[in-house]
């Protein structure tokens, strides 16, 4: 158990730069915003 | 810039960029951060030993030491993917079945509906003909998407139904499966249409903008009249008649209500739940957003932030469509760069079937990409969309919160700038504090799980 730091979450975006890309995930701008481009609150559809 | 730490509601919290990882750390381990650069423990023990003990700082080193072995720290830089430089597939349309609308809205980029042309309805065959553009040029992506959006989409109901049953059968004889939105601002929903958009899964995204007096400044009827208590009352009908699933309500904020927070509280006490609510796009208005409201904007979304997690603590949540930040499953990096897809695998599609970038750039002539009959037809145009991504520009490049908006919206880019190369400098900032907000909810919320 780290004394000094909490690790949040186990994620690794390096993973997915060969895996990731299928594109099956919804248009972020479609979803609610319609005048912004925030994509990291998407969810991978994988 | 490899990492960003910032403190927030008295968490210290570092994101390491290229992994994703997030860490809540002591106040020790910020400070040492501040010079750490994974090579020169001397120095943060001549800084930090005398004050902390050498015994301390070298147990937040060998703890940094294992995140870095780990690459949850100074993780390395990441490539583009491939997949960026094959041939786009077109995954989304917004169908703009309407340019014609019932509202008078001060800051509608449509232009009160007609997109600075004049005011028409998509005729059926130019939606048909778009449902058909969409599977011909998807390849082997199974989900495709609609969005039928103005102007006011309630006003061309005939060609949204016929759309709808145009992609039923597509679907059918395809495999193909289409997601369906509709943008609406909910004035001329009844029971007919309220039954149907529910049979029918069409997801909706409703327009209000929180307090009434808020609302009815910037969103009147064409005869100057207040449309607040109308939107509320049938946004609440069809919200009930889908049991609170399926929708979000979306609001904008401009410079006439800088205390936002309010209207985001109004929409969630009014007993709706999924809230999404906007800075407003304009430039040299009256409502604008400059530089000079930024820190009450910063101020707001902290504060809405903290009554975000208390609510959602106390177990009377409402969401927040820029506070939902997937930290566990997010998007993969290619779709943190492609964004919205605008330009290359996302388009707006006039009544007279022309295809735009996306909705925003409709009524800008020299972003007229091709029509949905002869397809992309500047597809120069629509490579250099594809290449306009986070890792691709120079403001960019750096920026701590790359993988979070891909870029920016190159519409106000576009708007601001002149060029899609060049992000739009109050929306990143903007950006960049809601994500501030996002990543500090997510903490507070994994670490509250923890403690369970």
């Amino acid at each position: 158990m780290a004394k000094h730091i909490v690790t949040v979450n186990k994620a690794s975006l390096q993973k997915t730069v060969q895996t990731g890309g299928c594109g099956e995930c919804q248009a972020s701008c479609q979803s609610a915003c319609k005048t912004s481009c925030t994509v990291g609150n998407q969810v991978c559809q994988k | 810039m490899n990492m960003h730490r910032f403190t927030q509601n008295g968490m210290h919290i570092v994101l390491d960029v290229n992994s994703g990882a997030v860490h809540v750390v002591d106040r020790l381990t910020y400070d040492i951060l501040a010079i750490f650069d994974g090579a020169n423990d001397a120095a943060v023990l001549g800084a930090f030993g005398g004050e902390h003990g050498a015994e301390a700082v070298r147990e937040v080193l060998a703890e940094l030491r294992q995140l870095i072995a780990a690459e949850q720290l100074f993780s390395p830089p990441l490539t583009v993917p491939s997949v960026l430089a094959s041939a786009p597939l077109v995954k989304s349309l917004c169908l703009h079945v309407a340019h014609d609308c019932n509202l008078r809205c001060t800051y509608c980029f449509a232009g009160t509906g007609d997109f600075g042309h004049d005011r028409g309805l998509m005729p059926r065959s130019v939606a048909e003909r778009a449902v058909d553009f969409i599977i011909e040029n998807s390849g082997p992506r199974r989900h495709c998407e609609v969005d039928f959006f103005g102007g006011e989409p309630l006003l061309n109901m005939d060609t949204v139904r016929h759309t709808v049953a145009h992609v039923r059968r597509r679907e059918a004889e395809t495999g193909k499966v289409f997601k369906l939105t509709l943008t609406t601002n909910a004035l001329l929903l009844d029971q007919d249409i309220i039954d149907y958009l529910n049979a029918e899964n069409i997801s909706l995204v409703l327009s209000l903008d929180g307090r009434e007096a808020v609302h009815d400044h910037m969103r009147p009827c064409a005869d100057g009249s207040g449309s607040w208590a109308e939107v509320v009352d049938k946004a609440r009908r069809v919200v009930e008649a889908r049991q609170g699933e399926n929708y979000y309500l979306r609001g904008t904020f401009t410079a006439h209500n800088l205390d936002f927070a309010a209207d985001v509280l109004a929409m969630a006490d009014l007993g709706f739940k999924q809230l999404s609510v906007e800075p407003v796009i304009g430039k040299d208005v009256d409502y604008a957003l400059t530089e000079e409201h930024l820190p009450a904007l910063f101020a707001e979304y902290e504060k809405l932030a903290l009554i975000y997690l208390e609510r959602r603590l106390a177990g009377n949540p409402f969401e927040f469509f820029h506070f939902n930040l997937n930290l566990h499953n997010g998007p993969c990096v290619a779709k943190r760069l492609m964004g919205c897809g605008a330009g290359h695998e996302y388009f707006a599609v006039t009544p007279e079937g022309d295809l735009y970038p996306c909705h925003q750039f409709v009524g800008r002539d020299e972003y007229r990409l091709g029509d949905v009959f002869a397809g992309v037809e500047k597809t120069e145009l629509r490579q250099r969309f594809r290449r306009a991504h986070a890792l691709n520009k120079a403001e960019c490049r750096e920026c701590w919160a790359r993988f979070y908006c891909s870029g920016g919206c190159h519409a106000n880019a576009q708007l601001f700038n002149g060029t899609i190369d060049q992000p739009y400098e109050l929306g990143c900032k903007l950006q960049k504090k809601r994500l501030e907000c996002a990543l500090m909810v997510q903490a507070s919320l994994a670490l509250a799980a923890n403690r369970e």
